[in-house]
């Protein structure tokens, strides 16, 4: 075996060097071929050079070819001449796109890639993109190549800068061109000052990174890329703040929402009801329920089903609410330790009753298209789902401090809560307004269960997650003021997401939590505490 | 020091019951019909470990009107101390074999017994940890909650947040208590094999001997001056306070006491079901220990031990015949409870001695007067 293998290896060798010299022309589409007729590191080598000529050529033809050769579609003769494919097994010649139908499978052997090559093609293939008619792809293009800030890229980019209308293309482009500069070993001083301005003024993380690998050398480049360096330090670290702000605000919302219900039920009436987080996680079963109705018998509506679950779950859970409180809670009033384990029992029911009906395991609740997605804000990258849950949590809140100021049903609630045997001298049924109230608060927390679907597994253990934060945000803020409850939870979510790069995520829930603590002890009635006779319980 | 007729029984009870299995267990051929399997020796020891933990709750909830609802944290500390002992028992006997580290830390890479773990080799050493921890802890909370005055609601809810901010950080790893998987595979405890059927039978003795002590020791303190003097807190601490006594020492000197309590009834339940982990932390397992009084009888102490020891035999019942139903049952226990029985199963044996006092009735009433 080994003898025959070693005169068939010169063989090979001979016909690649001869290769390589016959490939060693300009034309990059006959030095495409080489890998079609022999493999070798020369004949790949061959390869890789003509996809790269081909990129920058401007050739029309370009894209196809390459793609093609992407594709696996290219195909060469013995004559080097190149080939497509097409998807129905016919091939047109490369360089013209004419039909060549005397052309068979029999003719022509596939160009043959590997790894080096298959970058090329990629490198390539972005080059072209440069050119598509479409600006976000030639946006995607160029960020691309400023991610792989290839020199050989340098000559499309500036063909592509002459071409380019868009500003923001441009602007992509101009940065790319600057971090390929910056890689190339022979651009000159000045082109290499004004690369660094144009990525310090870019004043990302990648440019940070592509700069600090200049700033270690000597040279006025060098001063000049430590300095953008640290300019861009300032600008990251203003961004990361906001960051942190705005993930705090996000955290801050849905311990809100989560609270809001139970600034009324646990602030207002005094009710320690453990199963709040419970009346959430039937919130988020409604919504589950009422998208799985609206596929089945409304598909045209299905975009709006969070819309139409919000109602649905405020009336399911705040007829719950009302029902225990007409059944449990009115038996306990004065005794606010039983209350909380008759609760804590009820919250163990309804778990098991949700776990019974639809099983133990996650639903799946869908994002409707228009919550999905993100918006960039300079360094920051909001997400819908998150701007509309702040947004909500906001609108949950000042409804409910609406309607306790300006309905009725609120002016009855605030009578009996600050004069209960006042209230019900002046006619007012206070067990029903107790019951309202109840029920309202569970309402809310039902909404609250719409909004954490979507963001949070929908499992019938949900509630349990929130129950004891939205305590500590209630005590926190002050009981019985929705202003407190407000800014308590905004508090804890900055207070939360600032210790988490810090500390990380786990030890930072646990120093909020000792913090909470710590200042409870110091506040026993939370930031605001009520003032007037009836807080001294 | 004179016992009525209840806690004797109780005490007779516990440790004569705890006899028979032991000796059933180890005296008769597995075979024969009047044999004791290992798991019910097990199980026993474990009820009466939870026995010690509600007696640990009944006596500051009953006596002292704190309702806590993360004294499982200090069981769970006292079963730590207990767990790293025997951990650092294994010795060479572990996966990895190595002599100082235990299985966890090897995995993790970690080339250094962390400081804390020092110590632990020894028994007596580990068991005082198993007092002094939970002592220390509730000694320091304590101190910070009683003395600025946080009652009621607040002060539940604050003790949920620490045995849940507890849970949170003994899931991490990088604490040096195992994690997720807490502590297990134990081999030895004071030499003796902690799976031998004659280690178990005499743990479980041990552990009614224990919670005999633990009880005459609560049945002294509420019996005593002291005893008197928390229940006028419990009913009206304000007015005590205005008579001249300082509520938050008494309420903080039977806070640690009652800790203590807690930490040797984990301490004692570890060997005993062969594993610690951060669950034992978990919000849920503190509440379940109150539900124990509130079903036995809040207040009086013997309901504390009967209550646990029901409620938990109902709970291996249940899981195993009808494990959907365990949750609906201990929900509609404690509702049921808290509506209709609010004296527990003891207010039904005592209703005819009507010198009982009646544990919630002053408080109700003040509360009435507030909420108007």
């Amino acid at each position: 075996m080994h003898r025959l293998i070693a005169p068939l290896l010169l063989v090979i060798l001979v016909l690649a060097g001869w290769g390589a010299r016959a490939d060693g022309i300009d034309d990059a589409y006959d030095a495409l071929s080489a890998s079609a007729l022999t493999i070798s590191p020369a004949s790949f080598d061959s390869v890789r050079h003509g996809v790269e000529q081909l990129a920058v050529s401007g050739d029309p033809r370009a894209a196809v070819v390459i793609g093609a050769l992407h594709d696996g579609m290219l195909y060469a003769n013995d004559d080097h001449a190149l080939f497509v494919q097409q998807p129905d097994g016919t091939y047109v010649d490369a360089r013209t796109g004419a039909a060549a139908p005397d052309v068979t499978d029999d003719d022509v052997k596939a160009v043959r890639v590997n790894n080096a090559v298959r970058g090329a093609i990629d490198g390539a293939l972005g080059i072209l993109q440069l050119f598509s008619p479409d600006s976000p792809v030639r946006l995607e293009a160029a960020s691309a190549v400023f991610t792989s800030h290839d020199p050989a890229a340098l000559p499309a980019l500036d063909k592509a800068l002459a071409k380019e209308t868009d500003p923001a293309v441009k602007r992509r482009i101009e940065q790319a061109r600057a971090a390929a500069l910056l890689s190339a070993p022979d651009a000159s001083q000045a082109d290499r000052l004004a690369a660094v301005a144009t990525l310090r003024d870019r004043g990302d993380q990648d440019a940070r990174s592509l700069l600090s690998a200049l700033a270690g050398q000597t040279g006025p480049v060098a001063d000049a890329a430590s300095a953008a360096v640290v300019s861009i330090d300032r600008v990251l670290q203003i961004w990361s703040i906001a960051e942190s702000v705005y993930y705090g605000i996000s955290l801050g919302s849905v311990l809100l929402l989560a609270a809001a219900g139970l600034a009324i039920t646990f602030g207002v009436m005094g009710v320690i009801n453990m199963a709040h987080g419970e009346m959430v996680m039937i919130g988020a079963y409604v919504t589950f329920v009422v998208q799985q109705l609206m596929h089945a018998y409304l598909p045209s509506l299905y975009g709006i089903s969070l819309l139409i679950a919000v109602p649905m779950a405020f009336l399911v859970s705040g007829l719950i609410g009302v029902a225990v409180e007409r059944s449990l809670i009115r038996w306990l009033y004065g005794r606010p330790l039983e209350t909380l384990l008759a609760t804590w029992g009820l919250s163990l029911v309804l778990q098991q009753v949700v776990r019974s009906l639809f099983g133990a395991n996650n639903r799946d609740v869908d994002t409707p298209g228009w919550m999905s997605g993100a918006y960039q804000l300079g360094g920051l990258t909001l997400t819908w789902n998150r701007m509309y849950i702040i947004l909500f949590a906001f609108l949950v809140v000042a409804a409910l401090m609406a309607a306790l100021r300006y309905t009725p049903l609120g002016l009855r609630m605030r009578a009996v809560t600050q004069n209960r045997r006042m209230a019900a001298a002046m006619g007012i049924r206070t067990p029903w307004i107790d019951a309202l109230t109840f029920g309202l608060g569970s309402g809310v927390a039902g909404i609250a269960g719409v909004a954490l679907s979507q963001i949070d597994n929908v499992s019938p253990n949900l509630g349990q997650g929130y129950i004891i934060d939205s305590f500590m945000v209630v005590v926190f803020g002050g009981v019985g003021n929705l202003w407190g409850t407000t800014l308590g939870a905004l508090t804890l979510g900055i207070v939360n997401k600032f210790l988490e790069p810090i500390a990380g995520a786990v030890l930072a829930k646990i120093v909020v939590l000792v913090l909470l603590i710590l200042f409870v002890q110091r506040n026993p009635r939370g930031m605001f505490p009520l003032k007037g006779r009836a807080v001294e319980a | 020091m004179k016992l009525d007729r209840t806690s004797s029984i109780t005490i007779v009870a516990v440790i004569g019951l705890s006899l028979i299995l032991a000796f059933l267990n180890q005296m008769t051929d597995v075979a024969s019909a009047a044999h004791v399997p290992t798991y019910v020796i097990a199980l026993a020891g474990k009820y009466l470990c939870f026995a010690m933990l509600a007696l640990a709750v009944d006596l500051v909830w009953g006596f002292a009107g704190i309702l806590s609802l993360g004294h499982a944290a200090f069981f769970a500390l006292g079963g730590y101390a207990m767990g790293m002992y025997l951990m650092r028992q294994i010795g060479t006997r572990g996966v990895y074999g190595n002599a100082m580290l235990p299985d966890f830390m090897v995995f993790l890479g970690w080339k250094e017994l962390p400081w804390y773990w020092h110590g632990f080799e020894w028994f007596g050493f580990a068991m005082l940890m198993a007092v002094l921890v939970p002592a220390t802890l509730a000694g320091v909370f304590g101190w910070l909650a009683f003395r600025s005055r946080v009652t009621g609601v607040y002060l539940s809810i604050i003790t949920q947040a620490l045995t849940y901010a507890l849970l949170l950080a003994f899931f991490r790893n990088d604490m040096g208590f195992g994690g997720n998987n807490g502590l297990t595979d134990f081999k030895d405890i004071v030499g003796f094999n902690v799976q031998a059927d004659s280690t178990r039978s005499a743990l479980l003795v041990i552990s009614a001997l224990l919670l005999c002590a633990q009880f005459l020791l609560a049945r002294f303190v509420v019996d005593s001056r002291f005893g008197k003097i928390l229940i006028a807190v419990r009913d009206t601490e304000s007015r005590t306070r205005f008579l001249g006594y300082r509520p938050e020492s008494y309420k903080l000197v039977v806070w640690i006491l009652s800790a203590v309590m807690a930490g040797i009834g984990g301490a004692l339940y570890v060997p005993q079901v062969g594993i610690i982990n951060p669950s034992e932390f978990a919000p849920g397992n503190s509440i379940e220990a109150v539900i124990w009084v509130a079903v036995g009888g809040r207040g009086t102490l013997v309901g504390a031990i009967l209550g646990a020891i029901l409620v938990n035999f109902g709970k291996t019942w249940f899981t195993g015949a009808l494990p959907e139903i365990w949750l609906y049952a201990l929900g509609a226990m404690f509702i049921f409870v808290t509506l209709f029985l609010p004296r527990g199963v003891m207010g039904l044996f005592r209703a005819r001695q009507a010198k009982e006092p009646e544990p919630e009735a002053p408080a109700v009433a003040a509360a009435h007067e507030v909420t108007g």
